[in-house]
C-alpha cells in the first residue's frame, strides 16, 4: 500500500486551497458554494489517497474533484437553476484548466478580496483565506481576535461580495493603477503585520511574514510586467532577510545599525537586489521601488558604517515627492540626521505632527540623545513609551532610556 | 438587472444660496440624462429637509406618530436615486458621478427585492 499520510494532504492544501478555490469560484459564481466544494474534495482526498496513492497532479485532481463534487450537490439539491447551473459545468471542459486560465482567476480573487468596498482588515482577512489558504483559526490567531469574531468577519465580507455584487473580475486599465495599489497595499499589510504587531508571540508574526512574502511572489508570478508588483516583492525579500537578525536572544528588537550583518539571509538579499535593479532599468519607479531601493542601498553596506547614506536621502527625497506622508518625511529626517548631523534632523522632526505613533517620539528621542541633550531625550523615550504598543520595541526604548537617564 | 439604491448624505441646515445650488442642479440634471441615456435611470427624487419628517410606528393596536427624522444625526439622506447596474464597480461608477456633480458623500447600497 502506498505511504500517504495526513500531511501529504496538508501540504497540498495550503497549497492549492486559494488555486482551486479561485477557480471554482468562476464556475460557480459563489465563493461559498466554491469553499464547500474545495473541502468536499480535501476530505476526499484524505480517505482516497492513502489507498489509491497521491496522483500525478494533485493539485488539479482536487480542482476536477471539487468540480464533480459541485455538480453532485447541485443535482441533489436539484432546484431548477441549480440543474441548470449543473448543466452549465459539465459542459465546461473536463480536463483541470490549463495555467493560464488558473492564474486569471487567481488574479479575480486577489482584486475581488482586496475591493476597496471592503473594510481594509477584512480585505487582509480574506485575501489570507482564500488566496493564502489559511484556515480561520490561523489568521484569527495571527491578529489576535478569538476564531469566532473572525469567522464571523469573513462571512459578513463574503456575505457583501455577493449580495452587493463585488464583481469576480481583473480591473479594466484604467482603473487598475489604483486597484494594484490596493491589492499592493494588503499584501505589505500583512507584511508589516507579522514584522511590527503592536502585540502578539513571535511564531505568529514570523508566520505572517512568510505568508506575505509567498502572497507578494505569488503577485510576481501573476503580474510580471508590474513595475511595482516587484518593487513590493523586493522590499519584503529584503526586509525578511533580517529577520534573524532583527531580533536579539532576549527577544528584543535590534535597530538597523546595530544588526550583525553576517546574519543576514544572503540569498533573499541576492534575490531583492536583482529584483531592484531589474526595476531601476525599467525606469518606472513607485513607491515600493524606491523603499525597495532603500532598503537596498542599506543591504550594500557590510556594515553600519559603510552605509551610503547620501544615497538612502536621495531616495528619501523621490520617495517623500512621490507620497508626501508625514511617516516618510520622519524617515526622510533620520537619513538627513547622518547626512547633515542630528541638528537639523531635529528642525525637521519638530516640525512634523504624527500624533498617536510612537515613532516620532522615539526618533525626536535618539537625536537629542545623540545632541547630548539626555533629560529632554528621556522625556522622549517616555512620550514613545506612552505609545508603544510591541513588547519589544517598548523593551528597547526601555533600554535606551535608561542610557540616558543613567548618563 | 441588479438595482442599487445611491443615497445622498446632505447635511442638516440652511439651503445654499442660489448661485452655490443652480450650478449643482444643473450637473445633477446633466448625470440623470446620462443614465437615461445607459438605461440605467429607476428612479430619482430629492427630498425636503429632514426636519420635515414624520416618524409613524407600531405600539401595540395602535401607533404612535412623532416628530421626524427617525434617526438624529447631522446629515441625513436629501435625495436618492435608484440605478440598474450589472455589478457594484458599475454602479460605483455612477455613485461617483453623483457625488461629483452633488459634491456630497453618496451611500451605494443593492437593493434586495426589486419591484417589491
Amino acid at each position: 500500500m502506498p505511504d500517504v499520510r495526513t500531511p501529504d494532504v496538508e501540504a497540498v492544501f495550503r497549497e492549492s486551497y486559494g488555486r482551486a478555490v479561485a477557480v471554482l469560484t468562476r464556475l460557480l459564481g459563489d465563493i461559498d458554494a466554491a469553499e464547500e466544494a474545495v473541502q468536499d474534495a480535501f476530505l476526499t482526498a484524505v480517505q482516497r489517497w492513502p489507498v489509491d496513492g497521491v496522483p500525478p497532479s494533485p493539485a488539479g485532481w482536487i480542482v476536477t474533484t471539487a468540480r464533480n463534487r459541485a455538480i453532485d450537490r447541485l443535482r441533489r439539491e436539484s432546484t431548477r437553476i441549480d440543474r441548470y447551473r449543473a448543466a452549465a459545468l459539465l459542459a465546461e471542459p473536463g480536463p483541470p484548466p490549463e495555467e493560464g486560465a488558473v492564474r486569471d482567476d487567481r488574479l479575480r480573487m486577489l482584486f475581488t478580496c482586496c475591493h476597496p468596498a471592503l473594510a481594509p482588515a477584512t480585505r487582509v482577512a480574506l485575501t489570507l483565506r482564500l488566496v493564502g489558504g489559511l484556515s480561520t483559526a490561523e489568521i484569527a490567531h495571527a491578529f489576535l481576535v478569538p476564531e469566532a469574531t473572525m469567522a464571523q468577519r469573513l462571512v459578513r465580507a463574503k456575505t457583501k461580495i455577493r449580495d452587493a455584487r463585488i464583481p469576480y473580475r481583473v480591473p479594466t486599465e484604467a482603473d487598475l493603477p489604483d486597484r494594484l495599489a490596493g491589492v499592493l497595499a494588503v499584501v505589505y499589510l500583512v507584511y508589516t503585520a507579522g514584522h511590527t504587531a503592536s502585540a502578539g508571540d513571535r511564531l505568529v508574526r514570523t508566520d505572517l511574514c512568510a505568508e506575505a512574502v509567498r502572497l507578494a511572489r505569488e503577485l510576481a508570478g501573476l503580474m510580471p510586467d508590474e513595475p511595482e508588483v516587484l518593487g513590493l516583492l523586493a522590499l519584503v525579500l529584503l526586509s525578511e532577510s533580517r529577520r534573524a537578525a532583527r531580533v536579539a536572544p532576549d527577544g528584543s528588537l535590534v535597530p538597523l545599525r546595530e544588526q550583525d550583518r553576517t546574519r543576514w539571509d544572503a540569498d533573499l538579499v541576492a534575490e531583492g537586489q536583482e529584483l531592484v535593479r531589474h526595476c531601476l532599468r525599467r525606469g518606472t519607479p513607485g513607491p515600493y521601488q524606491v523603499q525597495a531601493a532603500i532598503q537596498a542601498v542599506h543591504s550594500d553596506a557590510p556594515t553600519a558604517a559603510d552605509t551610503d547614506w547620501r544615497q538612502v536621502l536621495a531616495l528619501y527625497d523621490h520617495l517623500l515627492a512621490l507620497n508626501p506622508s508625514p511617516v516618510v518625511a520622519l524617515n526622510r529626517a533620520v537619513a538627513v540626521a547622518e547626512v547633515d548631523g542630528p541638528a537639523v534632523a531635529l528642525a525637521l522632526v519638530d516640525a512634523l505632527d504624527l500624533p498617536r505613533s510612537h515613532l516620532l517620539p522615539a526618533v525626536r528621542a535618539d537625536l537629542l540623545r545623540r545632541l547630548g541633550r539626555d533629560t529632554e531625550a528621556a522625556e522622549a523615550y517616555d512620550d514613545a513609551l506612552a505609545l508603544a504598543g510591541n513588547a519589544r520595541e517598548r523593551a528597547f526604548l526601555e533600554r535606551r532610556r535608561a542610557e540616558v537617564a543613567g548618563g | 438587472m441588479p438595482q442599487y439604491l445611491l443615497s445622498l448624505i446632505q447635511p442638516d441646515g440652511p439651503v445654499p444660496p442660489p448661485e452655490v445650488l443652480e450650478p449643482i442642479m444643473r450637473d445633477v440634471a446633466a448625470v440623470t440624462e446620462r443614465m437615461h441615456a445607459a438605461g440605467a435611470w429607476v428612479f430619482s427624487a430629492g427630498l425636503h429637509p429632514a426636519e420635515t419628517a414624520t416618524v409613524v410606528r407600531p405600539a401595540g393596536e395602535d401607533f404612535l406618530v412623532t416628530d421626524g427624522p427617525y434617526a438624529e444625526a447631522k446629515e441625513h439622506v436629501g435625495g436618492f436615486t435608484v440605478v440598474e447596474a450589472e455589478d457594484l464597480d458599475a454602479a460605483l461608477a455612477w455613485g461617483r458621478e453623483v457625488a461629483r456633480a452633488t459634491t456630497l458623500p453618496v451611500e451605494v447600497r443593492p437593493v434586495a427585492s426589486p419591484g417589491v
